[in-house]
């Protein structure tokens, strides 16, 4: 049928659940933000039809001084979201269901789904790619920041990371593209990163699991 | 430096145009260094720094005649000194090597840089470095399979040989060439130079030096500045000269056609994401979703869930 009808209830409920902290979310812009100056400033010295993107930043010079600062303030920012969120980012046999059932994933029929608890394994594979790519950008970043650590490798290591610090780059751009995706297609969700609040439907539908214990939680106070 | 116009140039680095061709590319120059004639003056560094106007700074003695230690910002050129016992005769020999700038012709630093312009070929064969251009990034090093760009920690910009493009541009033969007492430095059309060499190795193999050859490596499609060697056999005698030397496939992998893939790559699961919210839609929390929350919380504290908002 092409006409959907939809009977609304005239009273909906509403509930709230709060997701992060205000600490947590200043955490997460501030490695947002070092992320997103990062790529421009690595496409820009990546690829000669991106080498205008160094006017961003005063041009060449200026991008190849500043984009190791700004990688270093991303991996204290990032380091401190790892300590706040590797516990809740453990695997479990949830997950694996999850990802056998990838198929109801993408097409949002999360009814077939098993409840799950504060992230699902898609997040999770995010947190942990990309906690993985930081450690292998930032060795491999630090090798190559000439002005500091030169000579600090042989030219054939320095060379390796260079191709390494690429790749690794590449693949946390993929993955940041996924995460920020996700936050668009998923109704509702930017706001627990903007406001610290998201609504209890959403839990509903994405982490009942971990509704269930925050409602738990709630009711034990 | 820049001493050519804009049509003399065959390879811009970080440039995807293509550059001017019309104009016939003319001769292409080199440089014959013959390490057999060379005493080790050093007359080429101090015309180098001379005409270069470079001041380099007083170092410390260790124990060898190098000086300075190795190549720096401001000294373009150096004479590498190697002592070699030739197991073939017991004869002591001196080797006395001029390092710096190969210009190359298939330059590894041109390619590994990432800024446009700021390594430029021209059609003569030189490699030049556009300072203006520099970003200090240090690519070039990795890119270098000789070892040569020094990075100015003043200020950040790479330097290197020019094979003095500004004195070549106006037809005059670089400072060391000129310098050099014993004619060991030789600078013309690479033509004639090979010409030149091909007389000396045979002058040399007549007077017992079998191997002696020109170095002129094919791995990096040759190279504008040649050396004669007594023993081409082993070039790494020549304080390390390579035998092979190429562009490392390293950063051959690092700088190919690979990075438009990656390229490729994002943009795929850019449009591919987009495409993904065209077909399936927005994920969105239905009214039951939150209902089902509020009984949920309704059925934990035994309260009456207050709705927030209305809507009808």
């Amino acid at each position: 049928m092409a006409i959907e009808i939809e009977r609304r209830p005239l009273i909906v409920e509403r509930t709230e659940v709060k997701r992060y902290s205000a600490s947590a979310r200043v955490n997460h812009w501030i490695t947002a933000i070092c992320f997103v100056l990062l790529t421009l400033s690595g496409l820009a010295l990546f690829h000669p039809s991106l080498f205008f993107l160094t006017d961003l930043f005063g041009g060449g010079a200026n991008t190849r001084a500043f984009h190791p600062w700004i990688g270093v303030v991303l991996v204290a920012s990032f380091s401190v979201l790892f300590v706040r969120f590797w516990r809740l980012n453990l695997w479990n046999r949830d997950d694996t269901r999850w990802m056998t059932q990838i198929g109801d994933v993408v097409k949002g029929e999360e009814e077939h789904l098993p409840e799950l608890g504060k992230y699902n394994a898609g997040q999770k594979m995010v947190f942990w790619g990309t906690s993985l790519l930081l450690i292998v950008l930032l060795a491999s970043g630090l090798v190559i920041w000439d002005q500091y650590f030169h000579g600090l490798v042989s030219i054939n290591v320095n060379r390796l990371a260079a191709l390494t610090h690429s790749l690794a780059a590449i693949g946390a751009i993929l993955i940041i593209i996924v995460h920020i995706y996700a936050g668009i297609w998923v109704k509702g969700t930017v706001r627990a990163m903007t406001q610290g609040r998201v609504t209890g439907g959403w839990a509903w539908r994405h982490h009942r699991k971990w509704l269930r214990s925050e409602v738990k939680d709630e009711g034990d106070h | 430096m820049a001493s050519y116009q804009s049509l003399d140039i065959k390879r811009r680095s970080a440039s995807t145009s293509t550059p001017p061709t019309v104009r016939s590319t003319g001769l292409e120059v080199a440089k014959l260094i013959d390490v057999s004639k060379c005493i080790g003056c050093k007359a080429c560094q101090s015309a180098c720094l001379e005409w270069n106007n470079l001041k380099e700074e007083v170092g410390v003695n260790t124990g060898v005649y190098d000086n300075p230690h190795d190549l720096t910002p401001n000294s373009w050129t150096l004479m590498r000194f190697s002592e070699w016992d030739n197991p073939d005769n017991g004869n002591f020999e001196w080797l006395i090597r001029k390092d710096g700038c190969m210009h190359c012709a298939d330059p590894g630093c041109l390619k590994a840089c990432p800024s446009p312009g700021a390594i430029v070929q021209y059609t003569n064969g030189i490699v030049d470095f556009v300072s203006e251009n520099c970003i200090g990034c240090a690519y070039c090093v990795k890119g270098c399979p000789f070892n040569i760009p020094r990075i100015s920690q003043v200020d950040r910009k790479a330097y290197k040989c020019t094979l003095c493009s500004d004195r070549v541009s106006v037809g005059m033969g670089p400072a060391c060439a000129k310098a050099c007492p014993t004619a060991a430095i030789m600078f013309g059309t690479k033509e004639d130079m090979k010409d030149q060499a091909a007389q000396r190795i045979v002058d040399l193999k007549s007077r017992g030096f079998a191997n002696a050859g020109l170095y002129d490596p094919q791995g990096v499609g040759g190279t504008h500045v040649m050396y004669v060697l007594h023993h081409l056999d082993k070039p790494e005698i020549y304080a390390g000269l390579p035998k092979d030397p190429q562009i490392s496939p390293l950063v051959s992998a690092w700088k190919g056609g690979a990075k438009l893939l990656a390229l490729g790559a994002i943009a795929f699961a850019a449009v591919g994401a987009f495409f993904h919210h065209t077909i399936v839609g927005p994920n969105r929390v239905t009214d039951t979703d939150e209902a089902n929350a509020a009984d949920l919380a309704e059925e934990a504290n035994g309260a009456e869930p207050t709705p927030e908002t209305r809507t009808l």
